[in-house]
């Protein structure tokens, strides 16, 4: 019963999140030929049609899809790890350490004699993985569940540090510099290739991987710890595995593309209104209509007010804010 | 206010500090901001702060009777009109306005025939770089003004306003973002691949790195392999505190570009 709807749901979002990528690389500020594109007969470097495809918009596209369906997932596992309507994948501290590591980057990158440490991506990822090891020593005790309210305190004290943290770092920074954490801080997808996708691409199988192991327990999770124990749910296990890889997959995306807000609230709670609560169904379901969303956030970002740009995240919290609103409202 | 010539100067500008340097007002100046570091006598002078974070217990401390301040700094700019202490708002803005401002400090500060001569100078330097220029083929040039390091993230450039922009167009460069009115631009991969400028010239405000970080950081551009300016070898990295600063240096910036951009001329 259950795996008919989900094959069922898995290929209609699934055909929404594919479209949406073949779709994508179609459009944007200029308009190209796509025979020519695929024109193997022209030397790539004269082909100009075949770089605003491979090297502008696939990439980009895919980062979309990729960023998007794991803030999404991750979304939904630190609600229910959480059991808070309101948590996100950045509720933890995980984005504010990686931005604190893009700003280090960003204001001391050029004046370290080590380049990987100027590197954008590293330091963010650098930061993330800091700051969810410090959450998860502070919350965790060896064979026992972890208490949600430490983790939510810690993680939303964490947040507040690494921010003073970020705005001293500000504070140090010349205009040129503060201008470009400010940036950064909006989340952009243009990656201008192929590479920091690969590079992201393990830590991101290796997250999704692990979030098919946590439906069930999640759904026992959220009626309660006691009712998961009684169950057979080894809560404290479950707890540890979803924060981890829901770190993980926050990491990854945030360090590929920056924070981009509202995905990893708005779609777990648009998938929820649309197919309930089971976690069996919502991770997928989210996982699919978060790269869809993000692609099609993205594409507005680059086509509104072309030539120049929208920062991505600005257009997923001025989309996915008011929708939300309104989904709520009728829901009421 | 006193028509007086202001005797005690703090400036929270540093390219108007230049300024008021290059028309031999630099005796006058008592404080400078955090960011000043030229000219080099700047830095035996009390760092009072900047735009963000102006001391303003130290400004009062060092006695000034004129306060340079950026033109935003408006409740800074009320505080000293409380105390009586002149204040001069600095706009940033084009060419024609760094010359205006290098005569109002001159005159404020006593050295009006100073500030014509510096201003002249530079009105005839910049002329001479554009003469020197004219009738060439002028390349269509995309100028960086900064991006994360080792790639190509974060890129934004020049747009068409601002006194880079005049630069390049003295320099006998045309804009590739010309026609979008603004001071910066953040253009996304298609854009530049679309644009296809000739010449990409980034300049970075500090000192030039090691060989093989710049020899990276060139590479960073390999990416966007349509590019003219990258298949045809034109992408130039200069580095410079006088490239972005909007003052007494700027013909010198100008004539970096433009040796950049017709080496031809310049041999």
């Amino acid at each position: 019963m259950i795996r008919a709807r989900l094959i069922w749901i898995v290929l209609g979002y699934g055909g929404l999140a594919a479209g949406a990528c073949l779709l994508a690389p179609l459009v944007g500020s200029t308009h190209i030929s796509l025979a020519r594109a695929f024109d193997r007969s022209i030397p790539f470097a004269d082909n100009v049609d075949a770089q605003i495809f491979f090297v502008a918009r696939m990439p980009r596209v895919l980062t979309g899809a990729i960023v998007g369906s794991t803030l999404a997932a991750a979304g939904v596992v630190m609600q229910a790890l959480l059991g808070n309507p309101l948590a996100t994948p950045f509720t933890l501290g995980v984005s504010t350490g990686a931005a604190l590591g893009a700003v280090l980057a960003i204001t001391f990158g050029s004046s370290l004699a080590v380049s990987a440490l100027a590197s954008v991506p590293l330091a963010s990822l650098a930061g993330a993985v800091v700051a969810s090891a410090i959450v998860y020593v502070l919350a965790t005790r060896p064979g026992r569940p972890i208490s949600t309210m430490v983790l939510l305190l810690a993680g939303v004290t964490l947040n507040a540090f690494f921010s003073a943290l970020i705005l001293f770092v500000q504070y140090a920074a010349d205009f040129t510099q503060a201008y470009r954490t400010i940036r950064w801080l909006m989340g952009d997808l243009d990656v201008g290739g192929f590479e920091p996708i690969v590079a992201a691409l393990p830590m991101v199988l290796v997250a999704l991987g692990l979030f098919a192991f946590l439906p069930r327990s999640l759904n026992l999770l959220s009626v309660g710890a006691d009712v998961a124990s009684t169950r057979g749910v080894d809560v404290g296990r479950t707890q540890r595995l979803a924060f981890l890889s829901a770190s993980l997959a926050t990491a990854a995306a945030v360090s590929l593309a920056g924070p981009i807000g509202f995905v990893g609230i708005v779609v777990p709670h648009l998938v929820r209104l649309m197919v309930g609560v089971d976690h069996r169904i919502v991770l997928p379901a989210s996982a699919l209509f978060g790269a869809a969303f993000l692609v099609g956030c993205d594409l507005i970002a680059r086509t509104v007010l072309a030539p120049v740009e929208v920062p991505v995240g600005v257009v997923t919290a001025m989309l996915g804010g008011p929708f939300f609103l309104w989904l709520l409202v009728r829901k009421s | 206010m006193s028509a007086e010539p202001a005797r005690r100067v703090v400036s929270l500008v540093p390219n108007v500090t230049e300024m008021l340097f290059a028309v031999g007002a630099g005796s006058q100046v008592v404080g400078v901001s955090s960011y000043d570091d030229f000219p080099p006598e700047t830095k035996a002078l009390p760092h009072v702060g900047a735009l963000l974070d102006p001391d303003t217990e130290r400004i009062f401390s060092l006695r000034p009777d004129l306060v340079i301040a950026y033109g935003s700094q408006t409740e800074l700019e009320n505080r000293f009109a409380r105390a009586s202490i002149r204040v001069y708002s600095y706009r940033h803005a084009g060419v024609d306005n760094v010359l205006q401002t290098i005569r109002d400090v001159a005159r404020l500060t006593g050295h009006e025939a100073e500030g014509d001569r510096v201003v002249r100078d530079l009105r005839s330097q910049l002329d001479a770089i554009r003469t020197r220029v004219r009738g060439q083929p002028r390349p269509r040039t995309m100028l960086v003004l900064g991006r994360d390091a080792g790639a190509l993230r974060g890129v934004y450039t020049s747009g068409g306003i601002g006194f880079l922009h005049e630069l390049l167009d003295i320099a006998g460069g045309d804009d590739v973002f010309g026609d979008i009115k603004r001071e910066s631009v953040q253009p996304s991969s298609e854009t530049m691949i679309v644009r296809a400028p000739q010449v990409i010239i980034e300049v970075h405000s500090g000192d030039p790195p090691r060989a093989d970080v710049l020899q990276r950081e060139r590479a960073s551009w390999n990416a966007l392999a349509s590019v003219p300016a990258i298949r045809n070898n034109r992408v130039h990295l200069l580095y410079g505190s006088y490239l972005m600063a909007a003052g007494p240096r700027l013909g010198h910036a100008a004539e970096t570009l433009a040796r950049v951009l017709h080496p031809e001329m310049f041999r």
